[in-house]
């Protein structure tokens, strides 16, 4: 469903260019879940905002669910956003003065549709946050707050879930509650999941692990045994 | 987006910096304010302005006679002395003029008006008895000049009402009697009081027989020794029929002075002079508007400011927005609502002080003059108008400028 054939993606600087992907192949189907590696300037942050349709390749061919998306202009690539993927970000990024419901509320804002308000409920439910869905993001803990924000990529059904350094901010139990919603969310629902992540501790609860170097792919492996993360709730269900 | 939801959107944006917002809004609501009550300052004057003109009487003609001309020198309109006392009895004709209800005519002349050891310089209004009714002046105490005493010549005068307290105090001025001019006149009424305003002009007068002032006061007499008249007050039986009344006025005089060529007079209206008024005075208002509308544009600027400030800080905030689909037209629409919103509410509540304030200031004295104000809805709605475009025009740039920001770099905003 993802196809990117051949992208180049070249930032100007002043009178400088930099190229960050030089020449970037890759095809994920639907259902993978895959991790994207690579030390800082390796260009895996702009292969993200490139299949995140934040920006658009300066040449070669990407394909989204089979619709050519490398030359839209800006609105349509903000429908497409809006319509077809999910963001979770390293901080966040939540509007400190909405409600976590609220918050999960504004994807729905821009696309005509009704009960927003019941929606944005359920996505919470979905990532066990329910009960805190009138509480501010500044009354959550880190993993709540990433909870919120997973439940906000969910609330729209996309076809992919982009996470961008998802567990950069939290402690390591907290992470685990993240990919273990994570990998919940692919198993069982067969989302799309893409983590970019240098911690090869994340990347190991994935099933592909893309890594990349001076904006090319050096390589592309699947993982033989992936972790599964056990939520402590989970734990807690098990053991009882 | 739907218009209840850019609205709820607004409305918590502008709640969570409720200081900031207050006093943004403060700028407009003074703006607003200050033109609301102006305007009504403004108002209030033209119509105390067109009601002091009114109250001269109502449908009233004036045919002054016109300029002179002595081997090319000319003097002023109404110093040729053309206009007769006769000219005045023929506007009376039923038959020639029968628009004309009344006729008035009047001479003045400044007298030095002396009683025992008080003395005032002041004009004496040469009048006949039809003067108190076509002009508006109604007696206090005694009488007004009769028709008796005009054709006697008699030495008599009626005192505005300040003439009377300078010369007599509070005693009764009626059957005392007052030099004016050297010459022994007997008192025969007082004026009643009018206040300010042009009518108030005749508390400082006197008025006498118009032939005593002519053959007693005056210098100008006709070349056969007759009276001249300054002044004849026409009035007209309705206000519909001035045009033919001025008509009928023309044709007379012109027969009588055996006028082919330039008319040796001339007739205004005293809707003339109220137009010619209210024209002034709406050069007046509309300056006063455009005094409190630079404080209304200054209040704008400041919406501009706080805006451009609000969508730097919140620039990861749209960033956050377009990750999640929004797109260009729905972050200018926010920020111009937002924008819009602040202008409103401003302009709403400076509509209500400006109220306020007009009610506040209305029948306030100010000096020796009243203070009135007008408040109309109309200027209300124009000044809603115009705070809601001021909004949308002063907003309009940064929120484009919002608009305009690439997701990635608003949403690497610190």
């Amino acid at each position: 469903m993802i196809e990117l054939e051949n992208v180049t993606k070249v930032y100007r600087m002043g009178k400088v260019e930099v190229p960050a992907l030089q020449g970037v192949s890759l095809t994920v189907q639907k259902g993978e879940m895959l991790a994207i590696m690579g030390p800082s300037g390796s260009g895996k942050s702009t292969m993200m905002n490139v299949i995140g349709c934040l920006d658009v390749p300066t040449s070669g061919r990407y394909v989204l669910e089979g619709e050519e998306v490398g030359r839209l202009t800006d609105d349509r690539l903000a429908e497409i956003r809006n319509r077809k993927i999910g963001f979770v970000f390293q901080t966040y990024n939540l509007l400190h003065r909405l409600t976590a419901a609220e918050n999960v509320e504004l994807p729905l804002l821009y696309s005509s549709g009704r009960n927003r308000r019941q929606r944005a409920l359920e996505a919470l439910e979905r990532v066990g946050l329910g009960p805190r869905a009138n509480h501010h993001p500044a009354e959550l803990s880190g993993g709540e707050q990433q909870r919120v924000g997973i439940a906000r990529a969910l609330v729209k059904s996309p076809s992919i879930l982009l996470a961008d350094e998802p567990t950069g901010n939290l402690d390591s139990r907290s992470s685990i509650e993240i990919v273990a919603i994570l990998q919940g969310l692919n198993r069982e629902e067969g989302l799309t999941v893409v983590i970019v992540t240098h911690e090869p501790d994340i990347a190991e609860h994935t099933r592909r692990v893309v890594s990349m170097r001076d904006g090319q792919v050096v390589s592309d492996e699947p993982v033989r045994k992936p972790r599964q993360a056990v939520s402590l709730g989970e734990a807690r269900e098990r053991r009882s | 987006m739907s218009p209840l939801t850019i609205l709820r959107t607004a409305l918590s944006s502008l709640g969570a910096s409720k200081l900031r917002s207050g006093l943004t809004l403060l700028g407009i609501v003074i703006g607003v304010a200050a033109v609301i009550s102006l305007m009504a300052i403004g108002r209030g004057a033209q119509q105390a302005i067109t009601a002091n003109i009114e109250a001269l009487g109502t449908n009233l003609l004036f045919v002054r006679p016109g300029a002179t001309s002595q081997g090319g020198v000319f003097g002023g309109q109404g110093s040729a002395s053309t206009l007769t006392l006769g000219d005045a009895y023929a506007l009376m004709d039923t038959v020639y003029a029968p628009s004309v209800a009344a006729v008035a005519p009047e001479l003045r002349a400044v007298g030095q008006v002396v009683a025992g050891s008080k003395n005032t310089r002041t004009q004496v209004v040469g009048v006949t008895p039809e003067y108190q009714f076509v002009r508006n002046v109604p007696v206090a105490s005694g009488q007004f000049v009769t028709w008796g005493q005009v054709e006697n010549i008699s030495a008599v005068a009626v005192l505005g009402s300040r003439v009377a307290e300078t010369l007599f105090g509070f005693r009764d001025p009626v059957g005392q009697t007052v030099r004016i001019n050297g010459r022994q006149f007997a008192v025969v009424g007082v004026l009643k009081s009018q206040g300010g305003g042009v009518q108030g002009l005749f508390d400082d007068q006197v008025l006498a027989p118009i032939t005593t002032v002519s053959y007693r006061l005056a210098s100008q007499r006709t070349t056969q020794g007759g009276v001249t008249v300054q002044t004849v007050n026409v009035q007209v039986r309705s206000g519909d029929i001035m045009d033919s009344a001025v008509q009928e006025i023309a044709t007379v005089l012109r027969q009588r002075h055996r006028i082919t060529g330039d008319d040796d007079f001339t007739v205004t209206s005293q809707q003339a002079t109220v137009e010619t008024l209210q024209q002034v005075t709406n050069v007046f208002v509309v300056f006063l508007g455009a005094i409190a509308s630079i404080s209304l544009l200054v209040g704008g600027i400041g919406i501009m400011n706080i805006m451009l400030v609000s969508v730097t800080e919140r620039t990861r905030e749209i960033g956050i927005r377009k990750a999640m689909g929004a797109k260009r037209r729905d972050i200018l629409l926010q920020f111009v609502s937002e924008a819009t919103l602040l202008s409103l509410g401003g302009g709403g509540a400076g509509v209500l002080l400006g109220l306020g304030l007009s009610r506040l200031m209305d029948g306030r004295s100010l000096g020796s003059q009243t203070l009135h104000t007008v408040f109309s809805g109309d200027i209300a709605v124009l000044a809603l108008v115009v705070s809601a475009a001021i909004g949308l025009f002063f907003g309009i740039y940064p929120a484009f400028r919002a608009a305009r920001l690439h997701p990635i770099e608003a949403l690497r905003h610190e």
